[in-house]
């Protein structure tokens, strides 16, 4: 399983005050939203649990263990952009992740080893509805076709814990809402915790198990520098959301934006979602 | 309709991109007559007529001392001795730049010097080239590899830093070492823009090449140039001059062809 706890963590650079005293532990397959003004150390925090970061005092750990100050396979990690390879196709990039694993020194995989890969990486293609675009550059997909492509590529290194930061955000509402179902079936079916920053509050409360909200109490100009975000809120969500369980009362998608069918993210047919 | 809206079409594009071209012989032809109207003699604006018997001499007639074919065996030394120094120069700069681009060790330790090294005017060092390598092959490809490498070594390692720090990190994630990022990631992203950069360096290639042919070589087109200005041949040198410039745009036209037939996802439109 894999249970966060942050331990009175602060996050400063040079003499600016990003992150104050942040201490809070997140259940094994919670899907946590992280939600605030722009400047408040979202991504900040998002970087410290990738491990981009180190935190100034305090200290994060997965199950017990600190954490690495170096990103590392057991998190997964989709940027809102250059998440996947623009050099690699489709199956290429999903494939990646087993040939780090398997080729230590060639970087490539030939014969059985390969077929084995490139059936996994074929079935998440597939799972994750870009079936038939295996072989396309990620520059010829859309922008959600792409985003698709980051959480397979994520996923095929089967992480405990998966870093979303604003992944969606540059995406236009219809293909938002698919990506979202997407994202909870996902969870559903993953042994996942998923950390996710974002700007969107729908969003947050659509996918999110908890909301947890960021926020500088002390804003003036001539304090900003000395004091940082606090954990200023943290909901969870009622009625509660179980990994594993979907709900059939509540809606998995935003309910304002009527899914539109195929079409509108350039789906390749088989996709199911 | 704007200016900067209105487009040629295929046809009137052909017709302008040959325009300048047609002017430009158009222009020598009418200086070249007028001057030898003046004095038939004149060597400086030589005939059209002229320039094609010396191309003939050079090319098609066996040199009477030798007996080798002058323009051939002049563009064979010439370009082996390019493509040995570009080669060079693409190697180094290919490891060098990648490491310099991915460890910030080497980075701190090399950047600095390279940065230094680069600004050494090339040609300043040119004597001393001859007097340490000798006047043979070596002192030629090093001069031409001293010219051409660190401007290719500081742009590839800029290019390496470019790199989306954000591809680098999924790359961590996805449990790959440094070298394999190197091998995966890094590497393949920088060959087409090494591509790129070797045409960008063909022209300060050539420069380095023919200056040194010029002070010291037996043979090769910079060499012959300087030769035959003795004799103020510029019925032999105009012809060599567009010789040059034509295997110069032809191997930077077939290098360009090259980065896109192996790597065609670098001529995909970014997002």
């Amino acid at each position: 399983m894999s249970e966060i706890v942050f331990d009175n963590v602060w996050k400063e650079y040079g003499d600016q005050i990003v992150l104050e005293k942040i201490s809070l532990s997140i259940a094994s397959r919670a899907f946590v939203a992280l939600v605030g003004p722009s400047g408040c150390g979202k991504t900040t925090f998002l970087k410290m649990l990738l491990g981009e970061e180190a935190p100034t005092q305090g200290q994060i750990t997965i199950d017990g263990v600190p954490l690495v100050a170096e990103p590392g396979p057991d998190r997964g990690v989709v940027f809102q952009r250059y998440s996947v390879f623009p050099h690699l196709t489709v199956l290429g990039n999903v494939m990646l992740g087993k040939v780090f694993r398997a080729a230590p020194v060639t970087a490539r995989l030939f014969g059985a080893a390969r077929r084995a890969a490139r059936d996994e990486a074929m079935a998440l293609i597939a799972e994750v509805g870009l079936a038939g675009s295996e072989d396309k550059y990620p520059a010829q997909l859309s922008g959600g076709m792409q985003q698709r492509l980051a959480l397979a590529q994520a996923l095929i290194m089967r992480p405990k814990v998966l870093l979303l930061d604003e992944p969606f955000g540059a995406l236009d509402p219809g293909i938002r809402a698919d990506i979202h179902v997407l994202m909870k079936r996902l969870w559903h079916e993953t042994e996942l915790t998923v950390v996710m920053v974002t700007h969107d509050m729908r969003e947050a409360f659509t996918l999110g198990t908890r909301v947890i909200a960021f926020e500088r109490p002390r804003d003036r100009p001539e304090e900003r520098e000395r004091y940082g975000a606090l954990l200023s809120r943290d909901i969870d969500i009622w009625p509660p959301r179980i990994a594993g369980a979907p709900l059939s009362n509540t809606p998995d998608q935003d309910d304002l934006v009527a899914p539109l069918g195929h079409g509108q993210d350039d789906l390749a047919p088989t996709q199911g979602g | 309709m704007r200016w900067i809206n209105r487009k040629p079409s295929p046809g009137v594009r052909t017709l302008l991109m040959l325009a300048p071209f047609v002017l430009l012989v158009i222009a020598y032809g009418l200086g070249s007559m007028a001057r030898l109207a003046d004095n038939p003699s004149d060597k400086l604006l030589p005939a059209l007529g002229t320039m094609v018997d010396a191309i003939n001499r050079m090319a098609f007639v066996p040199d009477v001392r030798t007996g080798e074919y002058v323009l051939w065996s002049d563009t064979g030394a010439s370009l082996g001795r390019l493509s040995i120094a570009l080669g060079l120069s693409t190697l180094i700069a290919l490891v060098t730049g990648m490491v310099v681009g991915m460890l910030p060790y080497v980075r701190a330790l090399l950047a600095p010097f390279i940065a230094t090294i680069s600004m050494v005017p090339p040609l300043a060092l040119l004597p001393i080239l001859f007097i340490v390598l000798g006047l043979g092959e070596t002192a030629k490809i090093a001069l031409i590899v001293i010219g051409v490498a660190p401007a290719m070594i500081r742009d590839l390692a800029l290019r390496v830093q470019e790199l989306p720090r954000e591809q680098i990190t999924k790359a961590e994630t996805l449990g790959a070492s440094s070298w394999q990022i190197a091998l995966r990631v890094v590497l393949p992203q920088i060959l087409p823009r090494l591509i790129t950069c070797l045409r960008l360096q063909l022209g300060p290639a050539w420069l380095f090449l023919i200056a040194a042919e010029a002070i010291s070589a037996d043979s090769g087109l910079g060499y012959r140039i300087f030769l035959v200005r003795r004799y103020l041949s510029m019925d032999v040198i105009f012809p060599y001059v567009a010789w040059i410039t034509l295997l110069a745009v032809i191997a930077n036209f077939a290098l360009d062809r090259l980065r896109i037939a192996v790597f065609p996802w670098s001529n995909l439109e970014a997002r």
